[in-house]
Formats: structure tokens, C-alpha cells, sequence
């Protein structure tokens, strides 16, 4: 390894770019930062996506274990440890790629106190790359938790009409999950004498503890993922946050229950997770067969991709508790096809709502008259979310299922219907708002995508096909970490 | 032992009580032109005892026949409440010009409050004990009426006076009762004593007597009130060094007195930390005040060191010591915004007073935003630590439920935590506020840079330090 802290640097180069534009902001008043901080903010998260994509080049798939380790003490046990596996560094350049398309479409979508706007930005990515870097779980609480203050600030600030009850919900409903996992975490430092996560997943819990444990930890993850029946936050905080906010809420920020269960749960709990396996699995098909009913029934298009976004979680948990290989690369590669297909139909929402400024879906009709290009482009999306071969949304969805048919086949039948059930929603959504004449009179001078919107959905476009057409790309870099996991949870 | 020796062991007390002293004399003579003068002396004394304090954190001293122990961690919470006293005391010095607070008599009470919050620190006997804790008390009802023209603040005096007084009877009750049963007053004699219903019957008044003092749930009705009436500069010494004063205090005599009666006050502390975490929870929703909200914010926050006292003195003693200090810290900052803010020459009242401030005074904003994290324990800001550290206590010694509930509490707070800072940062823009001084600026930002990010890094410094201070 060279000498550069490769992951630190990533994880603290947005936070720097922040403090520049605050010092702007502070000394130069408000006009002079909000003109300065745009292109400073672009060039901060592009040099951060090609650090991390350094990072990604010097990670070796062949070796398992973390690599790119960087570990100085802290206090007592607790030391600021990170490091990546493959899942790790996947979801970190998800985010470091996900955050200059979001910083580039705010550029004319935010009017207003735009350079706080970038600074809230740049510090949640700091806060979202922390979570997948740390390998000490009280760093990896203050990310996870800390992300809370900037997310509040973007739906509070720049959301919708009805932000104050979305942003309050969604920070209190995401604390209280969190503080369970804050005391099962004070509990296993007390007990184990750190919280170092390697350490932390060696330590073999008292069967009658990890229960315990595993469901504060459940606690958190299954709000924040977020399962059924604890996922009512996210279609209000998607509904009122603004576009780059869904982006990166839907793209990022629900990984990280994923994420907290295959780094945590699966690892340091392997009695408890797999005692709960039954609950897990009917947790899972519920929410796929639910939120794809409820979103079929909704009438704001945010709210049913977020409800839709609500199934595709099902998928992950699907496959995690699997405990097997397909399963577990399936719900890897899931979230990470999710991050995409799901932050590109957010950015295709967002396209016709700064034109109309109306999610409504009964507003829209016959877009594809006047917006062929848009059409064409939301058309891959809706068939990537459906889960179309070819697609990566396919390929997450079979892989989940496949895994979960080894281990239970009617969880996976379930399963199975949930994605009919998709295609009945989104199809809906794609004809009702393209498809059909165009009725609405304030629809007929509506112009199709910018170039920018084009740029920044024909790059997403790429990858839902790429990963569709060669997956291998994702699973030859998760395979190390699947294997890992699955050899401490004993399969 | 002489009687040099003793006064050499309680430097830092000898020195506030001499400058008390002469201060009153220079007062006297001088007249209210001096009070800036006599302000400034004073801070500068509260910052040598602070000095002094912290020296003497190494060992143990025993003085004036075993009335009087300066042990570590009295000698640690000390050096922050006197330091905290004097920032109070120097930073309310722009906000009371012309409000007829400008009387050296306000810097001088302040300091014979903290000469008492020193003493009831060291106290190692119940007289000594009660000795401290009249010093503060007294000064305090003085300066929470020291607006005499204002009816509030007379009122604030009053309620505080009357309460506290019985909260004294109570405690010199109880101290009465445990001298009967005990044979003495002194704190190693109380816990060599047998235990007996009398002697648990004293300590549960002398509880409620120090629980008053610490305004924890149910003792804490007097606390909205008197934050709400009583002059905000002396609203921001009373938050800070007494209110750490007494708890640190309630920790020792519980811990030093009582060490070996664990088993008869720890359902009782721990009853009265889950009270004071829910009712300043939950009390302070439907709060406009924002003095009100802050009085309910510091009962919740007491009923989360009281977690720690709950848990014992070896798990308990350096968490209490870490999140007073901590929560102290926050605090001040945000008094100090409270104090230097202003429109159009009133200060601040309501939480719709802060709207917009973000667009007026980002750099403010910024800070006091900061802090409230702090405050609220929510990461990365430090006082998140306070908490780790006090759930840490409770887990070590079974105390799961209290947990729980700290959670439960934690996350209700959050609703008026979020409320302060939605209307900073998302309500729009009000009247412009007057320029602030250079000071308030100065104490917000101090505060916040030392709550997120420099003791965020340091922070095993800090718990390393409040170790050290348990040890003794």
C-alpha cells in the first residue's frame, strides 16, 4: 500500500470543500458565496469520485479481509479505523458518483441560499462515505447519526410545502432506531472492552445476548432501509425533499440499513440472525407485496417510487437472510442497482416537476408528444425498476430470489409476485403520465430534457444497462466480502 | 495542623472569599461607577481559583479538622464550574448596561455563589455541606431578584426564596436525622455507621434537599420560573457552575457518605433521573419561552448525569464529571447568544425570536446550532460523548432500563432541540437584529469550536482526565 490515506482522504475531502465555501460565505457575504460555491462544490465531489475511484483501483478483489486499513487510537478502545471490503468500496463510489450528478442538477434547480445548500451537501457526503468506511462502530455511529443533521437541513430547508412535519419525522423516527443500536453498542464496548468491528466480529455473544442485541440492531437497520412496518418516514421525506435529496436519500442513504446488516448483524450475531431468519423473511415479502399495493394506489409520483423503492429493500433483506452466496451477491448488488435505477427515476421525476411544479400524476398525459427524449429515458428507467432483462434492476431481483429460493421457497414465490406486482404499478405510472393525448392545456409548451438533465440521466442510463448486461463487473469485486460473511455466520 | 496549612489546602476558596470581602469594602466606597471595574476583577479572581483548582487536582488534602476535603474530583469540577462563572460573569458585562443591573453588588454575588458552589464541593461534613450550599443559595435568590424595578424577576426572588428555603429545612432535617443515627456529621463516619431506617430516612430528605438544588424531577418546579423571571445573566451563572456544583456534589456525598448504603439510595437516584429526563423531555414541547425551554432542557440534561450517580461510584464517577462539564460547555454558548442578541434593543424571549437568524448572523446560527447538537447529544458534536459516557455507567452496572429511558427521552427533546434550530435555519428571515458585541461572538464560538470539533478529537484527553479525577 503507498503512503497516501486513500479512504480518509475521500471521506474528508467533501468536508474540506465545505469549509472553504463556509469561509466564503462567513467573509464574503452570501452573493459571493453563492456564485463561488457551485463550481467549487462540482470540482470538490468530482475530485473526491476520482480519489475514491483510485481507492477502488487499488483494492485488490482477489484478497479478502479489509484493505487500505488506516487505524490511529482514539480514546479507550475505540480508535478512528477504516478500511473497505468490496461491498464497502462499491457503495462508497455509488456515493461519491451519485453526489457531483446531484451537486450539477442543483445548479439550476436550487434558487435560493444556494451556497448553504452546497455546504449541507458536501457535509452529508463526508457523513455517507464515513458510514462505509468505518471499521470502529462508535466512528461508524457518529456518521450514521451525524448524517441526520445535514438531511434535516436539505428536506427542511429546500423541501416542499409540508417539509416541517417530513424533516421532523424523519429525524426523530431514524434517532430512536439509532439509540437502540447506541446502547447495544455501549453494551458490547462494556462487555468486549472496544468497538473495533473486527474484534467486535470474532467475539462470540452469548447466544441469549445476541437476541437482544440483534434486534436493537434490527431496531435501526429496518428504520433506516427502511422495512415495513416501520417505513412510513421515507414517503413523506421523499415526497418533501427536494430532487437531489430523494437522489441521494433513495440512492445511498437507505443502503446503509443494508449495509449495517451484512457489516454487523450478520457477522457479530450469527445465532441471533439466523434464529430470526422466519421473521426476517416475512418481513421482506410483506413489504414487497405491500408497498408495491400501496404504490399501485398513489397519486403523487415521488410517493410511489418511494413506495416502490420500500419493495426493492424487500429484495435486500430478501436475499441477506438467504445466508447463502446468491443471496447475499444479490442483495449486494441489489442496493447497488437500486442506488442507480431509483436515483434516476428521482432525477426523472424531478425533470417534469421543475417545468410543472406538480407531482400529480393525474396532471401529466402524453409527455411523449413533447419530450421524446424524456420518454425514451424514463421508459429504461421504469423497465430497470420493473426488472426487465438486460437491465440491472433484472439481475439484483433474480439473484435476491434465487437466493432466497434455496433457503425458502415460498418466501421467493412471494417474492415473485412482488414483481409482478411492479410491473402492474409502474407500467400504470409510465402510461398515465406518457402515454395517452395530451389533455392539459399548461402541457403544451413543455420542453423536452436540457443537456444537463440529458448528461446527467444518460449517465445513469449506462450503468442500469452496463451492470444489467455484465454484472460480473460488481459481483467479481463482492465476491471476497460474501465469502466472508458468509464463513462467520458459519454457511 | 495549622491553620496555615488548611488555608493553603483551600486556596482556591481562601482567594474568592478574601476578594468577596474586599470587594464589597472597594464597592462601598467606590459606588456603582465601579462596577465594571469590580466585574472585571472578579472574573479575572473566578479564573485564578479556576487555576488554582485545577492544580490542586493531584491529591487528596484534608483541612480545617475534616470539614474540608479537597479531593480530585472536587478539585476538577471545580476548575470548570469557576471558569464557567467567569465567562458568565465577564460576558454579561455588554447586556446589563443600562437595564439597572450595573451594580458591583451583582459581579460580588456572583462570586460568593461560587465561593459556595467551592465549598459544597469540598464539603466533607453535613455542616459543611449545608454551609456551601446557604452561600450559594442565598446570593442566588439575591441575584434572581436583582431587578428589583421588574416584577418577574421580584417574583423569580420570591418563589425561589420561599422553595428553597424549605428545601433547606428539609435537607438540615435530614442531616439531623443522620446525625442522631450515625453519631457524627462527618462523611467517613456516616458510612462507617450501621445502617438503619433512621439513617435511611435522613438520607432520603437530604436527598430531596440536593435534588432541589440540582432542580431534578419532581424538585424542579421552580426551575421554569425563576429561568423565566430572573435577569438572563444570572439565568447564565445559574445554569452553569451551580447547577454542576450541585450535582457533582450530590455525587460525592452519595458516593463518599453513603458508598457503602448503595443498595437504599440507587433506586431512588435512578427514579429521580428517569422523572427528570421524561418531565424536561416532554415539559418543554409546548414551551415558546426560550428560557423556559432551557430550564427544561437543563432538568432533562441533570436527569442524565443523575444516571451516572445511579450507576455507582466506580462507573459513575468520571461519566458525571464528563457530561456536566460537557453540557456546561453548550450551554454557556448558548446563553451567550441568548444574552448578546438583540432587536432593536430587547433581547430575545421567544423561540419566533430566532427566525431567520441564519440569514442576519450565519456565523451565530452556525455556532448555536452546533451547540444545541452538543446539547442534545446527537453526533458529532462532543456532548454525544456525555451520553456515551453516562449509558456506559448505567450498562456496567445493569441499569438497562434507565437507558431505555434516556433513549426514550432523548429522542422527545429532540422535538423542541429541532424546533430552536428550524427557526434559525428554515423560517424566514424576521427584522434585522442589532449588531452584537464582540464578545458574544467570541463565547458562541469558543464554545462551539470546542464542542465540535476540538474536544470531538480530543475527547480521550478528556475522559483520560476524568478518570484521573475519580481516582481519589
Amino acid at each position: 500500500m503507498n503512503g497516501l490515506p486513500l479512504l480518509s482522504l475521500t471521506t474528508f475531502l467533501p468536508l474540506a470543500g465545505a469549509l472553504v465555501v463556509t469561509a466564503l460565505r462567513m467573509a464574503g457575504g452570501a452573493r459571493l458565496a453563492d456564485g463561488a460555491s457551485k463550481p467549487i462544490a462540482l470540482i470538490v465531489s468530482l475530485a473526491c469520485l476520482v480519489v475514491s475511484l483510485i481507492a477502488l483501483q487499488q483494492f485488490d478483489p482477489s484478497q479478502s479481509g479489509f484493505q487500505l486499513v488506516e487505524k490511529v487510537a482514539w480514546y479507550d478502545g475505540v480508535s478512528y479505523h477504516l478500511g473497505v471490503d468490496g461491498m464497502a468500496i462499491l457503495l462508497v463510489v455509488l456515493t461519491t458518483a451519485l453526489t457531483p450528478l446531484c451537486i450539477l442538477w442543483s445548479f439550476k434547480s436550487v434558487e435560493e441560499r444556494v451556497s448553504d445548500y452546497m455546504i449541507a451537501f458536501l457535509v452529508l457526503e463526508t457523513l455517507m462515505i464515513g458510514v462505509f468506511c468505518a471499521l470502529d462502530l462508535m466512528l461508524f455511529y457518529v456518521f450514521f447519526e451525524g448524517g441526520l443533521i445535514p438531511m434535516f437541513l436539505i428536506i427542511g430547508v429546500w423541501g416542499g410545502k409540508n417539509r416541517l412535519y417530513a424533516a421532523f419525522k424523519f429525524f426523530l423516527y431514524t434517532l430512536l432506531g439509532s439509540l437502540l443500536l447506541l446502547a447495544a453498542m455501549i453494551y458490547m464496548y462494556v462487555t468486549v472492552g472496544t468497538t473495533d468491528v473486527q474484534t467486535l466480529q470474532d467475539y462470540p455473544f452469548d447466544p441469549g445476548v445476541q437476541t437482544w442485541l440483534w434486534l436493537a440492531f434490527l431496531a435501526s437497520f429496518a428504520v433506516k432501509l427502511p422495512m415495513w412496518p416501520v417505513h412510513t418516514w421515507l414517503p413523506d421525506a421523499h415526497v418533501e425533499a427536494p430532487t437531489a435529496g430523494s437522489v441521494i436519500l433513495a440512492g445511498v442513504l437507505l443502503k446503509m440499513g443494508g449495509y449495517g446488516f451484512l457489516r454487523f448483524s450478520l457477522p457479530m450475531f450469527p445465532d441471533a440472525s439466523i434464529l430470526f431468519q422466519p421473521l426476517m423473511f416475512i418481513l421482506s415479502v410483506t413489504a414487497i407485496i405491500y408497498a408495491s399495493l400501496v404504490a399501485f394506489r398513489q397519486t403523487d409520483i415521488k410517493k410511489l417510487i418511494a413506495y416502490s423503492s420500500v419493495a426493492h429493500m424487500g429484495f435486500v433483506t430478501l436475499g441477506i437472510f438467504a445466508f447463502n452466496e446468491a443471496g447475499i451477491q444479490g442483495a449486494i448488488f441489489q442496493m447497488i442497482s437500486h442506488g442507480v435505477i431509483s436515483g434516476a427515476l428521482f432525477f426523472c421525476v424531478g425533470v417534469i416537476y421543475d417545468r410543472m411544479h406538480t407531482r400529480e400524476i393525474a396532471f401529466y398525459g402524453g409527455l411523449v408528444h413533447r419530450m421524446p427524449v424524456y420518454a425514451a429515458l424514463f421508459m429504461l428507467f421504469s423497465m430497470a425498476n420493473v426488472g426487465l432483462p438486460g437491465t440491472s434492476g433484472f439481475v439484483g431481483e433474480l439473484m435476491t430470489m434465487v437466493g432466497g429460493f434455496q433457503a425458502s421457497s415460498w418466501a421467493a414465490a412471494g417474492a415473485a409476485v412482488g414483481v409482478i406486482l411492479s410491473a402492474v404499478y409502474m407500467l400504470t405510472l409510465y402510461r398515465r403520465t406518457v402515454f395517452g393525448e395530451m389533455t392539459n392545456e399548461k402541457l403544451f409548451d413543455i420542453r423536452d430534457v436540457t443537456f444537463t438533465e440529458f448528461f446527467i440521466l444518460g449517465l445513469l442510463a449506462v450503468f442500469a444497462l452496463g451492470l444489467g448486461v455484465s454484472p460480473s463487473v460488481v459481483f467479481d469485486i463482492t465476491e471476497g466480502s460474501t465469502r466472508d460473511i458468509l464463513q462467520m455466520i458459519g454457511k | 495542623m495549622d491553620l496555615l496549612t488548611d488555608f493553603h489546602s483551600a486556596a482556591p476558596e481562601v482567594l474568592l472569599a478574601l476578594f468577596g470581602v474586599g470587594g464589597v469594602l472597594f464597592g462601598a466606597i467606590a459606588g456603582d461607577r465601579s462596577s465594571g471595574v469590580v466585574r472585571l476583577a472578579s472574573a479575572l479572581a473566578l479564573v485564578a481559583a479556576s487555576v488554582l483548582s485545577f492544580g490542586r487536582m493531584g491529591a487528596a488534602e484534608e483541612a480545617f479538622n475534616g470539614l474540608y476535603l479537597s479531593t480530585p474530583f472536587a478539585s476538577l469540577a471545580k476548575a470548570v464550574a469557576y471558569a464557567m462563572a467567569a465567562v458568565a460573569l465577564a460576558m454579561s458585562g455588554a447586556s446589563v448596561r443600562g437595564t439597572g443591573l450595573e451594580r458591583y453588588e451583582f459581579s460580588l454575588l456572583t462570586v460568593f455563589a461560587s465561593l459556595g458552589a467551592g465549598i459544597m464541593l469540598s464539603a466533607n461534613d453535613l455542616m459543611a455541606l449545608y454551609m456551601g450550599i446557604e452561600t450559594l443559595s442565598l446570593s442566588s435568590y439575591v441575584l434572581a431578584a436583582f431587578a428589583r424595578d421588574n416584577l418577574r424577576s421580584a417574583e423569580a426572588g420570591l418563589k425561589y426564596f420561599v422553595l428553597g428555603a424549605l428545601a433547606s429545612g428539609l435537607l438540615l432535617y435530614g442531616a439531623s436525622l443522620i446525625y442522631g443515627f450515625a453519631g457524627g456529621t462527618r462523611f467517613d463516619v456516616i458510612a462507617a455507621a450501621d445502617p438503619s431506617v433512621g439513617l435511611i430516612f435522613g438520607l432520603v430528605l437530604l436527598l430531596t434537599g440536593l435534588a432541589f438544588k440540582a432542580s431534578a424531577a419532581p424538585f424542579h418546579i421552580w426551575t421554569p420560573d425563576v429561568y423565566e423571571g430572573a435577569p438572563t445573566p444570572v439565568v447564565s451563572f445559574f445554569a452553569t457552575a451551580p447547577k454542576i456544583a450541585a450535582v457533582a456534589l450530590m455525587a460525592g456525598v452519595l458516593f463518599r457518605a453513603f458508598g457503602p448504603h448503595q443498595a437504599s439510595w440507587q433506586s431512588v437516584v435512578a427514579i429521580l433521573s428517569a422523572m427528570s429526563m421524561l418531565i424536561g423531555a416532554f415539559g418543554a414541547l409546548r414551551q415558546n419561552s426560550l428560557k423556559r425551554i432551557l430550564a427544561y432542557s437543563s432538568i432533562s440534561n441533570v436527569g442524565f448525569a443523575l444516571i451516572a450517580i445511579a450507576a455507582g461510584p466506580e462507573a459513575g464517577a468520571p461519566a458525571v464529571l464528563v457530561y456536566m462539564s460537557l453540557y456546561v460547555i453548550a450551554t454557556l454558548g448558548l446563553f451567550a447568544g441568548l444574552l448578546g442578541l438583540r432587536r432593536k434593543g430587547q433581547a430575545l424571549d421567544q423561540v419566533s425570536d430566532l427566525n431567520g437568524l441564519l440569514k442576519h448572523k450565519p456565523g451565530i446560527a452556525l455556532g448555536l446550532m452546533t451547540l444545541i447538537f452538543s446539547v442534545a447529544g446527537i453526533p458529532p458534536a462532543v456532548g454525544f460523548w456525555g451520553k456515551v459516557q453516562v449509558f456506559e455507567a448505567a450498562l456496567r452496572t445493569d441499569l438497562l432500563w434507565l437507558v431505555l429511558v434516556g433513549a426514550l427521552a432523548s429522542v422527545v427533546s429532540l422535538g423542541y432541540y429541532l424546533r430552536l434550530v428550524w427557526a434559525m435555519m428554515m423560517k424566514p428571515a424576521g427584522e434585522a437584529l442589532d449588531s452584537s458585541d464582540f464578545g458574544t461572538g467570541l463565547v458562541v464560538t469558543a464554545t462551539a469550536l470546542l464542542s465540535f470539533p476540538a474536544l470531538t478529537i480530543l475527547i480521550g484527553r478528556v475522559l483520560e482526565l476524568a478518570a484521573q479525577a475519580s481516582v481519589g
